[in-house]
């Protein structure tokens, strides 16, 4: 944690707006003095410029879906970054948990990025299930997306003294089961865990829940468990999923998950519909059904508050 | 009358005749997807028999064969899929994009019952 030093002395104004603010699917992230913390909405985004380091996360997209539940994704996405750009703070980056497209078509990688490249942020990704249906199983998102990354497009890299690892769990699926690491990607965070400092906080993210939902519905990772084994002895881990389009949270021990909202459409509660397909709510309720999520690392807490924030409150 | 019935009789023998010549052909089988789920899951045919699959949800799904007998582009809300099955076995299948989905065809035999009544 050659970082935390600074961290210790207070980084720098400058460096804060460097370094430490993150916006994704929604949730809004910061982290003082190596711990996160969750963040509510621009004012609290203004406290924790102060404090700390501020993400953001953004999920399922779904660039292409046109249906009644959502004739306009885009849209929808455009509000969502709409409301990026207007969070002060210069967050550093986004996390964007997979789905950008519906149907991994050229032009509907093209419009989302239209889109999200306006909150002028790096974005980091991990693709979901619909940006490998392309008939080359997944080479048009490895070539937009995956430079630098192994496999079927995972990686890590350090940020403020934090470690984000960012997991693939959709390919390769096996009949009758959930998402899937699979052996080598797992050797492969074995390793790159080994040797850090337990105390050093990790953000993993992925597409799919790494912990069980509702397997009925597909909702959990097959061997998510092997993974979060890894991380066992790490004293702060906070698990960032998107796929079930809702907002879901529980908190393990050193763990904490979260699932963030969708910009494109909301899926119902696990058991409550026949399927976990698109939902169809009211016009004047679908904003509040989409979003993006904040998240804040507060110094000397174990547990992080998130809180999601909609597109329409 | 004799004119008409002549006719008919003509026509009932050009019939039988394309039936007689035609090969043996089952009817094509239809499997919805919807709710996420194959319906029926199961479904016997004989072979020859032609399975239409028809993806009435709003998500994309695709036909994968465990063993990679087939395998169907994802479908879009309406798109068909289609496999002829030519060879009796036990078929298992599922939605690469959803694996909870699985469903089985079961190939039968021809001896002798593929002839149309």
């Amino acid at each position: 944690m050659t970082t935390h030093d600074d961290e210790d002395r207070g980084p720098s104004r400058r460096k804060v707006l460097e370094c430490m603010t993150w916006a994704g699917t929604g949730v809004l992230w910061t982290v003082a003095g190596g711990v996160p913390a969750s963040l509510g909405i621009i004012d609290e985004a203004i406290a924790a410029e102060q404090k700390g380091f501020t993400f953001l996360q953004i999920s399922d997209s779904h660039i292409g879906f046109n249906k009644e539940e959502n004739p306009n994704a885009p849209g929808t996405l455009q509000e969502a970054i709409d409301r990026v750009k207007a969070l002060p703070g210069n967050p550093a980056f986004m996390v964007h948990t997979g789905d950008i497209s519906h149907l991994s078509k050229p032009a509907q990688f093209d419009d989302a990025e239209k889109i999200i490249s306006q909150a002028r942020l790096d974005v980091h990704y991990v693709p979901g299930e619909h940006d490998l249906v392309d008939p080359e199983a997944g080479k048009l998102y490895r070539e937009r997306y995956g430079r630098g990354t192994k496999g079927a497009g995972w990686y890590s890299f350090d940020a403020n003294g934090v470690h984000f690892i960012g997991l693939v769990n959709v390919v390769n699926l096996k009949a009758g089961g959930l998402g899937n690491l699979g052996a080598e990607q797992l050797e492969w965070l074995e390793d790159d865990l080994k040797g850090r400092s337990a105390s050093q906080p990790i953000v993993v993210f992925a597409h799919i829940p790494l912990w069980t939902v509702y397997p009925q519905w597909g909702w959990g990772t097959d061997d998510g468990a092997k993974a979060l084994g890894y991380l066992k002895g790490f004293g702060s881990v906070t698990v960032l999923n998107g796929h079930i389009h809702q907002v879901m949270q529980k908190v393990e021990g050193n763990v904490t998950f979260h699932t963030a909202r969708s910009t494109a459409f909301p899926q119902p509660v696990p058991g409550t519909a026949p399927s976990p397909g698109p939902m169809k709510v009211p016009a004047e309720q679908l904003e509040k059904m989409l979003g993006i999520a904040s998240v804040t690392f507060k110094q000397n807490e174990q547990r992080l508050a998130i809180i999601d924030t909609p597109l329409k409150s | 009358m004799t004119g008409t019935i002549a006719r008919l009789t003509l026509a009932a023998t050009i019939f039988f005749a394309v039936l007689a010549v035609a090969p043996a052909r089952a009817a094509d089988i239809s499997v919805k997807i919807a709710n996420f789920t194959f319906d029926p899951p199961q479904i016997t045919v004989k072979t020859g028999t032609t399975v239409v699959w028809t993806n009435d949800d709003d998500i994309p799904h695709t036909i994968t064969s465990t063993t990679q007998a087939f395998k169907s582009a994802a479908l879009d809300t309406s798109d068909k899929f289609s496999f002829t099955f030519t060879t009796p076995g036990s078929y298992q299948y599922f939605c690469s994009l959803h694996p909870h989905m699985t469903g089985t065809i079961v190939v039968e035999g021809t001896t002798g019952s593929t002839t149309p009544p």
